[in-house]
């Protein structure tokens, strides 16, 4: 069930509500789209790149540049209420302020872009991807291409990348892919899990924990978190990235049983609603279009069927909007 | 919610963190209500080494006793009974904490957290000086692929100033006393944070890394007093 028939009226809508170029519309309707083909696997091997130093930074306006990409990674709640409408920074998912291998970092994503996604079935820019995670991850709008914001972060992922091979798959890219298990990722061992090792600093009700207006760790679900488009709402996405990089200075610590059951625990709770959504009729539809792969987006849970609300957290606009 | 956070802390206490739910339902461990009027009369054997102001002292030569005015109650607490318990080796707080029941500890407790508040530091973001090594390791960790340190602050809160009752805070704490306790998580005689996070972080940080921390966050508050004080003269003109 992952091919899946685009339709003209989504089609418009996506480019009118997503901001995505009108490359999509050109594509001839009726061709099988595939809303779910990940990156390629980043390549096994030994880690070998090594980002620069923030002390080599030069001061010149390529240097100050750099560091406001580098300010906005690290504190992207500087942008809330603009293009951020929830409680997440980037480098909550991308350790190291984007940095640290195997945990999806900067400089093996900067040389790989442009490249085909399958999530929006065309070929990404940089500035594009990273306006995925505002419109995501963010669960907000994203910064206009050209805008300081998305420059300086751009910048700041170049200079990142120095020395880093162009077009070139890197090991440490990404999130370590974990091998399915056989007693699959369940919701109920993932609650225990939870409960002993993640509650500590995430809450018990996945809240997070603030310091003043201070965001400390971050909330895992509700209207705070990441929203049922974003990349870490998908089980096998979020296993990976616990496994290699969870409990915070105890990386590969939990089985790959306990990463997959946490994994599932916590992507089974509620959260903001899916901005494509608002381009499809029913949650049927977006389920089915956009969700074929390891998630509960539209799946019943507890009695609840989970994204079906027209809650889109903080974010401004409304369903239709 | 408050409930919900004594009854964890209470779990936590117990080593029980992962059944406290069951915990809950059955109505077992009811934390106790702490009293800081009964708490000072329990204190009288406190006050010799955390001074009747509560703010301890850093002995250069010796061991430097903490500052307990302003820590969290619940943090308090799960210490004094960890010690008893032997999840803190403490020789010199052994026989004391021995000597209080676990009312007294509800009570010295809440005695200590209210004498005084522990200072608010700023909580908005500024970005670490690459040139200054304790100011980098705080804000933004070692993550080379041997240390795997995360910053400090990333648990302990921005500036150090701690996080609920789990996560202590740091600046302004004793350097003597931040200092001792990193060798005890790496000698093991200190194994009592919730799921071994800082005893793995601990082994990690080599011997000048943890002193030089341990000056940072003592110094801290006034550091940033210094720091922001011409600044907010600036402000007023």
């Amino acid at each position: 069930m992952s091919l899946r028939t685009s339709r003209p009226l989504m089609a418009a809508t996506l480019v009118a509500t997503l901001a995505l170029s009108p490359a999509a519309l050109a594509q001839d309707e009726g061709v099988e789209r595939d809303y779910q083909i990940p990156l390629p696997e980043a390549p096994e091997g030994e880690v070998t790149f090594q980002a620069p130093h923030e002390r080599d930074l030069p001061d010149n306006q390529y240097g100050d540049m750099v560091r406001k990409g580098r300010d906005l990674f690290v504190n992207t709640q500087s942008l809330r209420g603009e293009y951020v409408y929830n409680e997440q920074n980037c480098a909550n998912c991308h350790l190291d302020a984007g940095r640290l291998a195997n945990s999806a970092p900067m400089w093996a994503s900067f040389g790989v872009y442009p490249a085909y996604r399958g999530k929006n079935d065309k070929v990404n820019t940089l500035s594009e991807r990273i306006q995925g995670c505002f419109t995501y991850s963010m669960n907000g709008t994203p910064p206009p291409t050209g805008s300081e914001p998305l420059v300086a972060m751009q910048t700041y992922l170049h200079w990142m990348s120095t020395g880093a091979p162009i077009n070139e798959s890197l090991p440490g890219r990404g999130y370590p892919k974990l091998e399915a298990t056989e007693q699959g990722a369940d919701r109920a061992r993932g609650a225990e899990v939870y409960a002993a090792q993640c509650a500590v600093c995430h809450g018990d009700e996945g809240q997070g924990q603030t310091v003043g207006e201070r965001q400390v760790f971050p909330p895992l679900w509700g209207d705070g978190a990441y929203n049922w488009g974003a990349g870490m709402h998908r089980v096998n996405t979020a296993a990976n990235f616990i496994k290699a990089n969870m409990p915070l200075g105890k990386p590969y610590s939990l089985t790959d049983q306990q990463a997959w059951d946490v994994a599932a625990f916590i992507n089974g709770h509620e959260r903001p609603q899916d901005p494509r959504r608002r381009t499809l009729e029913t949650l049927e539809e977006t389920d089915a279009t956009f969700h074929n792969h390891h998630g509960f987006y539209g799946d019943e849970i507890d009695g609840r069927r989970l994204g079906d609300h027209a809650d889109f957290g903080e974010s401004p606009r409304p369903l239709d909007g | 919610m408050t409930i919900i956070r004594i009854a964890s802390g209470v779990g936590l206490l117990l080593g029980l963190a992962s059944v406290q739910a069951s915990a809950q339902a059955s109505g077992q461990a009811q934390p106790l209500e702490g009293d800081a009027e009964r708490g000072q009369q329990a204190a009288g054997v406190c006050v010799a080494c955390h001074q009747a102001d509560g703010m301890g002292m850093d002995n250069p030569n010796g061991e430097s006793w903490p500052r307990l005015a302003g820590l969290p109650a619940a943090y308090i607490e799960k210490q004094l009974h960890d010690i008893k318990a032997g999840r803190r080796e403490s020789a010199t707080m052994m026989p004391f904490a021995n000597m209080l029941d676990d009312q007294q500890i509800a009570d010295v407790s809440a005695y200590y957290a209210e004498m005084a508040a522990w200072p608010t530091l700023p909580t908005a973001y500024q970005p670490a000086d690459p040139e200054d090594a304790a100011e980098w390791l705080a804000n933004r960790g070692d993550w080379a692929e041997d240390s795997m340190i995360p910053a400090c602050n990333q648990c302990h809160g921005p500036n150090g100033q701690g996080v609920g009752d789990v996560f202590p805070p740091l600046a302004g704490q004793h350097a003597g006393y931040l200092e001792a306790q990193l060798e005890a998580w790496r000698d093991g005689s200190r194994h009592n944070d919730p799921n071994q996070l800082m005893a793995g972080v601990a082994e990690r940080l080599d011997e000048a890394q943890i002193a030089m921390i341990a000056d940072y966050y003592a110094t801290l508050p006034m550091a940033l007093a210094e720091r922001d004080a011409p600044s907010s003269e600036e402000d007023a003109q």
